[in-house]
């Protein structure tokens, strides 16, 4: 295997602008299959532009993409995508098996029909099948969940693409929707990408990161991307990267301000808008 | 008259065949009208079947014609103007409002009888041609055709818009075409039970439906059966009495709507005790503290960050949400 030719995913001079606006631009990425990789950055970074391109949904600008070698397909059964989690409506006439048959041809004409030969493999291997016959919108958020990555895994994708999604969940729920995502991974050997701004939940399974930010990206592994000195470089402007019991906190700001803990949240908020951290802004 | 001999007279037959192909119709789009939360958009095309007729009756002399094709113009409008389900509605009401008075103004130029127009506002079951008869059931057979072929990736698109959209199914057109099939089966039953009962037939069946199963197409088929017992059902009662038949359509709909809220949750609970015995919804929103920390300051708590969430250095994926 040389080059991009073993690759799950594999991006050159990938460049996305709407009409003047880059997005990002001469993205090269490569990941390899059975890997995890996590999309970080900012919102309006370009996180979800990204996810697009690789579901076949949006085409690049300029440069190439290849999935598994291939140019992606749109929307195709390939790639399975979990969305961030939704409620869904109490009254919903929809079961959690329901809601997995999509997964393998929801996108089909005709009748829907349930098959619990297609569905319950996946139902199993997510451990919903005690709820998967109750209507969806009576679960609770992480059962929701784990219904999406088995609607997402139904088609037996090569490539899992999860947005956000562990958003909204409490941290209990967090931990076992990683949990069962990464099961599949090494079990089946899928390629798994997060597209997330909170890197820690996920910190212990992500082999590769991918930092986007103002319209520059830094790639690599976790312990080479997020670092005080390459965010700082990508920002333009200083950044720390705190690693405390596990957690990694990125925190924009020049020590100015009140208490750390309130710092702290102040600042990866400004992170997440897109904005300049405060204390350079001034 | 007996119920023998009225059933043997033409305007009783046409009756109860408009009511049932109507009846198939409603049914078949009332569970994805109450998924897709669209219940005012079948009250707004209702209604402007009114200003289509008078448009109609004005220019080719034909109300139906022109209460049909309306439908169609008013479905694009909509959709154009209310892509986003939260602006949705209040799309509907400005063009039901102009539209109404469009209306109004088209049959201020009418000379001739206009009780055409305005009986589509009230609709007039045992007046029904054989012309009209046709009318509704080509629309019948385009409600079913459509909705046979795009049934799933509809249902798939209502329940679930983003897996949807990633799957390649595509939500934004399946919706205009839902917009259109609702418009066609509205205005065609607007002129058998009138417009301001189209929704005893549109929404009441498929919401009692809901009540009673989670399963898509038990629904639709629940659906479709009360709409049709609700429809020739009240039909059959009026020709025993000499009470209005829309009186029966609508009491017959409401009497299902409340069996099945009644019934509904003891149908869910046995459900649920079938699985699990007990399901906590817990609220997916409600973040709580893992842990106080001894020593942690209270005012942490309540800084700028809206309060509430308790302090963030505790709970670092609070900064997510």
């Amino acid at each position: 295997m040389n080059g991009s030719s073993g690759s799950a995913i594999a991006l050159r001079g990938a460049t996305v602008r709407f009409g003047d606006h880059v997005i990002w631009e001469k993205l090269d990425l490569d990941v390899a299959p059975g890997r995890c990789l996590a999309i970080l950055g900012p919102n309006g970074a370009g996180k979800s532009t990204l996810l697009k391109v690789l579901l076949g949904l949006l085409p690049l600008s300029a440069g190439t993409i290849t999935i598994d070698g291939r140019p992606p397909g749109h929307g195709s059964a390939e790639a399975g995508y979990v969305a961030q989690q939704r409620v869904f409506d109490p009254d919903l006439p929809i079961r959690g098996r329901d809601l997995v048959q999509f997964g393998v041809d929801g996108q089909r004409l005709g009748l829907p029909r349930t098959r619990a030969r297609q569905v319950d493999p996946v139902i199993e291997a997510v451990g919903a099948q005690s709820y998967a016959d109750v209507p969806i919108g009576l679960l609770s958020g992480g059962q929701q969940q784990r219904l999406r990555i088995a609607q997402a895994l139904a088609g037996g994708p090569r490539l899992l693409l999860c947005d956000e999604p562990l958003l909204s969940l409490d941290p209990a729920a967090q931990e076992e929707i990683v949990a069962v995502i990464d099961r599949h991974r090494r079990e089946h050997g899928t390629t798994v990408v997060y597209v997330t701004h909170e890197i820690t939940p996920i910190a212990d399974v992500v082999d590769q990161v991918l930092y986007v930010a103002a319209g520059r990206w830094a790639a690599g592994s976790p312990n080479t991307v997020l670092t005080t000195q390459s965010l700082s470089v990508l920002y333009g402007t200083h950044i720390d990267v705190i690693r405390v019991h596990g957690h990694i906190v990125i925190v924009g700001g020049d020590g100015t301000g009140v208490g750390p803990h309130h710092r702290h949240d102040d600042h990866v908020h400004d992170l997440h808008d897109g904005r300049p951290p405060e204390g350079h802004q001034r | 008259m007996g119920l023998g001999f009225l059933l043997q007279q033409p305007f009783a037959q046409h009756a109860l065949v408009a009511a049932a192909l109507v009846a198939v119709s409603c049914g078949l789009i009332g569970p994805f009208v109450v998924t897709r939360g669209m219940a005012f958009a079948v009250h707004g095309t209702a209604e402007l079947a009114f200003t289509g007729a008078a448009a109609g009756l004005l220019v080719a002399n034909n109300p139906v014609v022109g209460a049909l094709i309306g439908s169609v113009v008013v479905a694009g409008l909509i959709a154009l103007f209310g892509a986003r389900q939260s602006e949705r509605d209040s799309a509907i009401g400005v063009i039901l409002a102009f539209g109404m008075g469009i209306g109004v103004l088209l049959l201020g130029f009418y000379h001739g009888f206009a009780t055409a127009a305005t009986n589509i506002l009230f609709g007039n079951i045992f007046g029904v041609s054989g012309d009209q008869l046709i009318v509704l059931l080509v629309i019948g057979v385009i409600v079913v055709a459509v909705m046979g072929i795009w049934y799933r990736p509809l249902l798939f698109a209502s329940v679930d818009p983003d897996a949807a959209g990633a799957r390649g199914v595509p939500v934004r057109g399946l919706g205009l075409l839902f917009l259109v099939v609702l418009a066609l089966t509205v205005t065609g039953a607007a002129q058998v039970v009138g417009t301001l009962l189209v929704l005893s037939l549109a929404i009441t069946p498929a919401a009692a439906a809901q009540r009673l199963s989670a399963s898509p197409l038990i629904v639709a088929g629940l659906s479709i059966v009360f709409a049709v017992v609700a429809a020739d059902g009240g039909l059959l009662a009026s020709f025993q009495s000499n009470v209005k038949a829309s009186v029966f359509i609508t009491s017959f709909s409401f009497a299902i709507y409340v069996v099945a809220r009644l019934t509904g949750p003891l149908l869910r609970d046995r459900r649920r005790s079938r699985y699990q015995g007990h399901f906590p919804r817990q609220e997916a929103t409600a973040l709580r503290p893992t842990a106080e920390l001894p020593g942690t300051p209270v005012a942490a708590a309540s800084s700028e960050d809206g309060g509430g969430l308790g302090d963030p250095a505790i709970r670092p994926w609070a900064s997510g949400t």
